[in-house]
């Protein structure tokens, strides 16, 4: 039986309904595909390249970033 | 007038003008203002980015390809080392690796004036983490050498606060520190008008980075435009080096001799 789990992405709580994922797997669930967007889980820097290897776990705070206009 | 490249961490540029991306009122306006500014380093800010937004929604990048632009990301609104540090590392992996960054760490959200303790510490950091650092600092010549001696590889003192409008302030400590550095010396913050930008390539600043003063004009277009040239007038009456101001004696342009009598 699964449990949801719980991440903080950019300061908000969501549950997907999963145990745990992939990165790989969380930015399809967030429909980030095709964006240009960097990721911090837990204060370190997620990169790129291992997001297939990279585990998300219940509780893991994630901040999703952009580049927007600035001086 | 050729090869007159202004050299930051090695790369080269012909424009001398750097521009903020914030404040338009839309991404095309923005494309406009900096294709007519003919800057080629545009700054960007690390934010958040909306979860599950529209598919169609539009990004900065969409506008300004980062293959046709030099990304300066910025730390605007970090107010310690830390912040500053965590902004950049996620702005180079965003980025792709890319390493050329502004850093700045503000000390107080009224004036916007920077804390310049918590801005060296996180220069030295990203510096020996293989960062290219140009670094937003105040007028101070004294900070401005040891940012320069830390590593940083252009210094750019506000010419007044940030969005500010008000021009050129300290011209003295300006000239000391383009006196005393190596490194370009970049105006930073507070140009109003095309006057100031003119004044700071006069003082011999290597370039200008501004903002509001193109996005907040009546016609940001034809601003970026009056800023393109003014940088390049003060670059070259520089270059061309002014003739030497004489108190108190005039000296007639028109021959002396000649006269109808």
């Amino acid at each position: 039986m699964y449990s949801n789990m719980k991440i903080t992405i950019n300061g908000n709580i969501r549950e997907f309904r999963h145990e745990s994922m992939t990165a790989d797997e969380l930015v399809v669930e967030l429909k980030l595909i095709g964006k240009r967007f960097a990721i911090e889980r837990n204060g370190e820097i997620m990169p790129k390249s291992l997001f297939k290897q990279f585990i998300v776990n219940d509780g893991d705070h994630l901040e999703i970033v952009g580049a927007v206009g600035g001086g | 007038m050729d090869k007159d490249d202004l050299i930051i961490a090695g790369r080269p540029f012909q424009s001398r003008l750097l521009v903020g991306t914030g404040k338009y009122c839309d991404f095309k306006e923005t494309r406009s203002a900096i294709d007519k500014s003919g800057s080629q380093i545009v700054t960007v800010a690390i934010r958040r980015t909306n979860i599950g937004q529209n598919k169609n929604e539009q990004s900065l990048i969409d506008f300004l390809p980062p293959k046709d632009f030099t990304y300066l990301p910025n730390t605007a609104g970090c107010y310690s080392a830390d912040d500053a540090i965590r902004t950049l590392y996620l702005a180079r992996e965003l980025l792709d690796g890319h390493n050329l960054v502004k850093l700045e760490v503000l000390g107080d959200p009224k004036t916007l004036y920077p804390n310049v303790v918590e801005t060296l510490k996180a220069a030295a950091v990203l510096i020996k983490d293989g960062f290219d650092v140009m670094v937003y600092t105040s007028d101070d010549p004294i900070i401005a050498k040891k940012l320069e001696d830390i590593g940083c590889c252009a210094i750019m003192p506000l010419a007044s606060l940030i969005g500010s409008g008000m021009g050129i302030l300290n011209p003295w400590n300006l000239e000391i520190i383009i006196d005393t550095l190596s490194v370009p010396v970049i105006v930073d913050a507070g140009v109003g008008t095309a006057s100031d930008a003119a004044i700071a390539m006069e003082l011999g600043c290597d370039g200008v980075l501004m903002n509001t003063a193109i996005a907040a004009a009546r016609d940001p277009i034809m601003m970026a435009g009056a800023m393109k040239k003014a940088i390049e007038a003060g670059r070259e009456a520089f270059l061309a080096g002014r003739m030497s101001k004489k108190l108190y004696s005039a000296s007639p342009s028109s021959p002396l001799s000649g006269l109808i009598k």
